[in-house]
């Protein structure tokens, strides 16, 4: 049944991305074609990232409340970012090909990630709530480090950081979308593979040592692929903070399962679906360009406060 | 058999184990008793290859659970530990079907499922199975626990506090369906309990521990006197006979 939905899900993708594609499609169609595609490219590659994280993240934290987002992996980005223009200044940065810049960002971040939130899950995965509040907090010092280190910057090299914080579909480079859908595959691949050992790290960390699993390994395993997809979609189009929760709540109400084998793809299509449809209809119905992050983030935040407060099934 | 040698757990500065020396037989039933604190659950971890202690060797059979491989390991021995977590959406039947993870490793054989449907059945849950575990009461969610550690399949078997909320009635299920299994497979259970009448009834003998070391090991009758129990758990017992079996007051 599960496997079902899961085709169903792939259907309604399929069918937003061509209605992205080919409504009210004018001449020139080459033209037009080529940047609607660029962006639906952006779009699915964000969505999935962020959604298959999501859910890495939440089973390794045994928490359905947190997301890489909220615990502030994507400030790590934008810190590493905004420290890279710091030393070499924003004109050594415009120098590096964006393929470079992308795979320095996102090995140091996989480090940094891998390091720092698997040492956190460890001691503290126990006490959910002083996970929470840790992970949050975490998440605010990470936002206001990044700040400072931006409040430093020369006017001008700012700008060149300010451009990579705030999510924007409108200006992708392409050489970077193909480096981010290689990187995607690979780890979607990978936790496919490792889909089993993640249903049974799921159990918590006692249970699992006891099934025979190394825990441990499958968490900082499972803390890299999430710094890659984090680097994939943050690279890419900026922060989106809450649209994982909400592909990983909508995921888990849809396939109704605990297996990772059909969870991940889940969450990713979900993710692709809630970006692209919703493009669709802000850019094609509605005309507004910038909205669509704005909204994303608001249902998001709704949902978390909805999750905090009513202790809702995720 | 399992061979424990003045084996030492430190948490910080404070010893848990200070030097603990067991030998168990296989076989049968025996029951870890003592006060809080007495590092019974320690042991049971310690035993299972968890907590790898500051000092002293654990031998169950002729594995050394800290040397040996994860799935080794679990292919030997199987704790079931105390409130372990239930995961949403899980299923009674796929959470017993984890106990088949160190032997299939993600690659399931019918054998598996076979081993999953007896222990299922071992535990009353095959009308169970579909539920999810969530959902169940705090006695089936023990139960189904119980039945993952069982289709591990090992030649033994630790169940840290495993009555603990349970109502009387499902206690004492517990322990004969434990007790009946554990004579018609050989399987040999470790159990650590605070009901020392579910431990007079139902174990072959009975480990007591106090303040980190083994204070005291023999047959449930030998050891289940008022002298000893007084000294186990600084307060007066009666030791009282019915049916054969003694049971226990406390003044």
């Amino acid at each position: 049944m599960a496997e079902r939905r899961l085709v169903l899900l792939a259907l309604a993708l399929l069918i937003v991305s061509a209605g992205f594609m080919a409504w009210k499609l004018r001449a020139p169609f080459g033209f037009i074609l080529e940047l609607r595609g660029i962006k639906l490219a952006a779009l699915i590659c964000v969505g999935a990232a962020t959604g298959a994280a999501t859910v890495l993240f939440q089973t390794v934290a045994m928490n359905r409340l947190l997301t890489p987002g909220i615990v502030g992996f994507d400030a790590l980005f934008v810190l590493f970012q905004t420290l890279l223009v710091a030393t070499i200044g924003g004109s050594g940065v415009a120098r590096i090909p964006g393929v470079v810049q992308f795979a320095v960002e996102a090995s140091m971040l996989m480090v940094a990630a891998a390091g720092l939130f698997g040492v956190l899950l460890r001691r503290d995965a126990a006490d959910v709530t002083r996970m929470i509040l840790t992970g949050v907090i975490l998440g605010v010092l990470l936002r206001g480090l990044a700040e400072m280190v931006q409040r430093l910057l020369d006017p001008s090299e700012f700008t060149v950081v300010q451009q990579a914080m705030f999510a924007s579909f409108g200006a992708v480079d392409p050489g970077q979308l193909g480096a981010s859908f290689v990187v995607l595959a690979c780890v979607l691949a990978l936790s496919w593979r490792m889909a089993p050992a993640l249903d049974v790290a799921a159990l918590g960390r006692g249970t699992a040592r006891g099934l025979g699993l190394d825990h441990d390994r499958v968490v900082i395993a499972a803390m890299l692929m999430v710094a890659a997809l984090v680097s994939v979609s943050t690279a890419l189009v900026g922060p989106v903070t809450f649209l994982g929760l909400l592909a990983a709540s909508l995921a888990r109400q849809l396939v109704d399962t605990h297996r990772h084998a059909v969870l991940i793809p889940a969450a990713a299509g979900i993710g692709a679906t809630i970006l692209v449809a919703g493009q669709f209809v802000f850019e094609r119905l509605f005309s507004s360009q910038s909205a669509l992050a704005v909204v994303v983030e608001f249902f998001g935040g709704l949902l978390f406060l909805a999750l905090v407060l009513g202790k809702a099934r995720a | 058999m399992i061979e424990v040698r003045s084996l030492t757990y430190r948490v910080g500065d404070a010893d848990i184990l200070k030097g603990v020396d067991l030998e168990l037989p296989e076989g049968g039933i025996t029951a870890l008793i003592g006060p809080n604190g007495a590092g019974k659950s320690t042991l049971l971890h310690s035993i299972a290859g968890l907590n790898r202690p500051a000092a002293g060797t654990v031998r169950i059979g002729t594995l050394d659970p800290f040397a040996a491989s994860g799935p080794a390991r679990a292919r030997t021995v199987a704790l079931l530990q105390q409130t372990p977590v239930a995961v949403s959406r899980l299923r009674v039947r796929e959470l017993v079907a984890f106990g088949r993870w160190p032997h299939h490793r993600g690659r399931v054989t019918s054998r598996d499922e076979d081993i999953v449907d007896e222990a299922l059945a071992a535990f009353a849950l095959t009308d169970l199975a579909g539920r999810q575990v969530e959902t169940l009461s705090g006695g089936q969610r023990q139960r189904a626990f119980i039945a993952m550690t069982w289709a591990q399949d090992t030649p033994w078997m630790l169940l840290d506090e495993p009555l603990n909320a349970l109502d009387p009635r499902h206690a004492r299920d517990l322990m004969a369906r434990l007790h009946r299994l554990s004579r018609e497979t050989g399987r040999s259970v470790v159990i650590v309990l605070h009901d020392i009448n579910a431990a007079a009834g139902w174990s072959d003998r009975i480990v007591a521990m106090k303040d980190g070391r083994v204070f005291a090991h023999d047959t449930s009758t030998a050891l289940l006197r008022p002298d000893t129990l007084a000294a186990v758990f600084d307060t007066p017992f009666d030791v009282l006979e019915h049916k054969g079996r003694p049971v226990v007051v406390a003044r």
